[in-house]
């Protein structure tokens, strides 16, 4: 999830020309220095407008419709709308001209990755010279024509003036402006001239999603397509041996394969798939006892006490602290395996033939399926075309390939075109769970300051450690560790909405809140003054300036300390994935549970794009957050989950739901991601709120759990 | 397999399936009317919604000759061109996230503003409880709802 390919940002763009079959020039500006890609297919009802290509991001019709490409996944995050909402700015046409397409995998874009809150931040510079080089070749165009310098023409909303009032649509020079050459450098807009930046622009699938259109991965459909299901082994098992001959009796199932440990049923339709794969007689072999929660718990417990685990972090003497210290405090903070439950179940469609293989649907990440995909068949990448569906959630876990690999891998061999399709059973207890992962923090205290913290990670599978030293309170104490032990487990791990952060910003805001009861400190008090203490120190990725403007934001649009009699009100804060938030969450205490009645959250994320989408990802990721904080859990016992269905599996509902009220800062800061920053301090708010109104500190979740118990 | 006849938004469509295929599977891989999602398989999360003579069920957990000879109605049919004011609500509030339930959480709504054409915010919450949304755009679910129950 680290921005690797940002460096590739400051590499000189290439130029390249290519001859279209139809006499026009295609002009693909490359922003990646490789070889151009062919551009991808449009859709049918545009077909027949006579587009000319200005670069791999947009195209332009004579009758001035723009069609521009979505370079990334769509998982519900919104960079469907908001990265073409980008291009368009700098083109500067009106957004009612636009056509939105989804492209294919394509090695022209730099990053076509649904993961991290990154679309945004990462596609801002690109997406913007996009719009802005081909802007400046429609004004050159005109300029042409009109025999006058380029910088006496004017653009806007698709029409370019001069100054003796002469005027001419973007779709009346286009021919002319596509034969240009490239420039170089075009000039950006200033953000204060921006005019469709910044406003609530919907989504720009919503009116196919309420007429129920097909346009996820499981509506997918292809000639011939057969359906397939599989059976999967328990963590660390083995296939011993499968049994088919019931299966094969279902009508409508037509084969039966196995690899990997895994059989596969391809049937006619979905549910002969479903029926053939129940019917399966499978043995499992090297069934691991210690593939379990008890002994996982056992093992991340016993990191903790093991001696001469080294700080992979450490300014200050944290020991000298100790010695130092009025006080000593210390937590343990622990939280379950989480499936990710999108509400699509996993699924992809393969059709492996000789010359190619082409893949279709839900993946956050298509440059690696078709890097697995090849490598595990032994066939080359460039065979391999991946177009993306839009995605009935991702979570994090389809930036796994497991789905799509099995689906190579089933059509290879049965020599169909087949769509692997999971049921719910299947994709909760398929694995790549946010990790179980449990933290152990100590602080010194000396004359009612907080001097030394130190924070110990015991997880299942992946050290994130290198996570824990970006965020607050890092920066602010003198005295500051980290640890981490690594568990390793056959129970398969992954990225979660907000990887990291998503506990870890529970366990270090809990703690925080109770140093601040510690040294009877207002919590908001509490935090600003440390974090003035973070200010101009190094190697911190945030801005302790920036997280103080939110933490101000919401303390006034909250009301802090002013509620009426039975409500509780939670504060936290957090900078992740690049964002800054702050929420208070106003509680009331029915039947001795804590009830969510509004959660208050202050935004920082640099230039806002498409406020009505921001908006939905913050009540989105609020509410997520809480859901899973106070119900979500899942145990494995001899590497099979134990819980499989909605039935089991507690997902926050409409009842349950706090109103979320969202407040942006204004900023000119270069635009970051929400998809993720919202849901880290969202559940530790309402366990702030829960502590101020009963006194109980939750330190586990599923918090519903603890507070029951 | 056996041969059967549905009628569904108001078309008589025949197919041939197994008789315990459940509506859903009928719907979505016989007939290609899509819309009608598949989220659990155990009608605990509403995605797979459909009216039967106009009351609200999930599809996945009804088996298809339990219903020949009735009439569904899918998001599909609600109406003909988006127009329906849960179909116009969402669309001027900018419900969904991913939208993947959002054709449940509609077929849903449609069936409870029949029978409560002025509803309370409880009474809204209530209604909706069963349908989850994993994106949780709950919050917009609820101003839609309320939104469309002031225009039908």
């Amino acid at each position: 999830m680290q921005p690797k390919e940002a460096k590739q940002q400051s590499k000189r763009n290439f130029l390249k020309t290519s001859l279209l079959a139809g006499g026009g020039l295609l002009m693909g500006l490359n922003f990646l220095g490789t070889s151009c890609a062919k551009s991808a297919e449009m859709p049918k009802s545009i077909d027949d407008l006579d587009f000319q290509s200005f670069n791999a991001y947009l195209k332009i019709a004579d009758n001035n419709t723009v069609s521009i490409y979505a370079p990334n996944p769509e998982i519900g995050q919104g960079v469907k709308t908001s990265m073409p909402m980008i291009i368009a700015e700098e083109l500067d046409i009106p957004w009612e001209n636009v056509i939105v397409v989804q492209a294919g995998l394509n090695s022209e874009y730099k990053r076509q990755v649904a993961g991290g809150s990154q679309s945004i931040r990462l596609g801002w510079k690109n997406l913007r010279k996009a719009g802005a080089t081909a802007k400046l070749m429609l004004l050159t165009a005109a300029a042409n024509k009109w025999n006058i310098p380029v910088e006496e023409c004017v653009a806007k909303q698709g029409v370019i003036t001069n100054k003796k009032g002469d005027s001419i649509k973007y779709g009346d020079v286009v021919n002319e402006a596509a034969l240009l050459e490239i420039p170089k450098k075009a000039p950006l807009k200033k953000v204060e001239d921006f005019t469709l930046i910044g406003k609530g622009i919907k989504n720009v699938d919503v009116e196919k999603i309420v007429k129920g259109e097909s346009l996820f991965g499981l509506d997918y459909q292809y000639d011939g397509m057969k359906y397939a299901m599989l059976q999967r082994p328990p963590f660390g098992a083995k296939l011993a041996s499968f049994d088919a001959t019931d299966a094969k009796k279902i009508k409508g199932v037509l084969t039966v394969v196995s690899f990997d440990d895994k059989v596969a049923v391809v049937a006619e339709n979905t549910w002969a798939a479903m029926k053939g794969k129940e019917a399966l007689k499978v043995e499992w072999k090297e069934i691991k006892k210690e593939e379990s929660t008890a002994y996982h718990n056992k093992m991340m417990l016993a990191a903790f006490d093991k001696k001469g685990v080294e700080p992979m972090q450490s300014n200050g003497n944290f020991n000298v602290a100790v010695k130092n210290a009025d006080k000593v405090i210390e937590q343990l903070y622990e939280a379950p395996f989480l499936p990710h439950n999108c509400m699509e179940p996993l699924n992809f469609f393969a059709h492996v033939t000789k010359n190619k293989i082409l893949l279709v649907g839900p993946t956050q990440t298509p440059k690696n399926a078709a890097k697995m995909v090849a490598e595990n068949l032994g066939r080359k990448e460039e065979e391999v075309e991946v177009q993306m569906t839009r995605m009935g959630g991702g979570f994090g876990r389809r930036l796994n390939t497991d789905f799509a690999e099995e689906a190579a891998y089933v059509s290879n061999l049965s020599s169909y075109p087949v769509k692997v399709i999971f049921t719910r059973e299947d994709d909760m207890t398929s694995g790549v769970y946010r990790p179980s992962v449990k933290y152990k923090i100590k602080a010194t205290i000396k004359g009612g300051e907080l001097t030394g913290y130190t924070i110990h990670e015991a997880v299942i599978n992946r050290g994130m450690w290198k996570g824990i030293s970006k965020y607050f309170p890092n920066g602010a104490i003198d005295n500051y560790e980290v640890r981490s032990s690594a568990i390793e487990c056959d129970t398969t791990i992954g990225w979660w909405r907000a990887p990291v952060t998503n506990f870890l910003g529970f366990a270090q805001e809990s703690f925080l809140d109770d140093i601040a009861t510690e040294l009877k400190k207002d919590p908001i008090q509490f935090r600003l003054s440390l974090l003035e203490k973070a200010k101009g120190k190094k190697g911190i990725p945030y801005s302790p300036k920036r997280l103080q403007g939110v933490i101000k934001l919401v303390a006034e649009k909250g009301n802090w300390g002013k509620t009426e009699a039975g409500v509780y009100q939670g504060f936290a804060a957090y900078f992740s994935h690049n964002s800054y938030i702050a929420e208070i969450a106003d509680i009331i205490i029915e039947n001795n549970k804590p009830v969510v009645k509004k959660v208050t959250v202050a935004v920082d994320c640099g230039i806002l794009i498409n406020k009505s989408g921001a908006k939905n990802q913050i009540e989105g990721s609020v509410i997520d957050g809480i859901g899973h904080a106070l119900y979500g859990n899942l145990e494995v016992k001899d590497g099979v989950a134990q819980v499989n269905n909605f039935d089991q599996y507690q997902l926050i509902r409409m009842k349950d739901t706090p109103i979320v009220s969202t407040h942006f800062i204004e900023s000119t800061e270069n635009p970051s991601g929400l998809g993720e920053p919202g849901l880290p301090p969202a559940s530790v708010a309402v366990a702030n709120a829960y502590k101020k109104a009963t006194g109980k500190r939750i330190t586990k979740q599923p918090m519903i759990k603890e507070i029951i118990t | 397999m056996p041969e059967y006849t549905l009628k569904v938004n108001n078309k008589l469509r025949t197919f041939n399936v197994e008789a315990d295929t459940p509506l859903l599977w009928v719907l979505r891989d016989e007939l290609n009317l899509v819309g009608t999602k598949y989220g659990c398989g155990i009608g605990q999360c509403g995605a797979c919604t459909v009216h039967l003579n106009g009351i609200a069920i999930r599809s996945c957990s009804f088996p298809i000759t339990d219903v020949i000879d009735q009439e569904i109605t899918t998001i599909e049919g609600l109406s003909e061109n988006a127009d329906h004011p849960l179909q116009e609500a969402w669309i001027e509030l900018d419900v969904p996230q991913c939208g993947y339930c959002q054709s449940g959480q509609i077929m849903t709504a449609a069936a409870f503003l029949k029978d409560n054409p002025a509803p309370s915010v409880v009474d809204i919450r209530n209604a909706m409880h069963g349908n989850i949304c994993r994106c949780a755009a709950y919050n917009r679910i609820e101003k839609a709802v309320a939104l469309a129950a002031t225009k039908s």
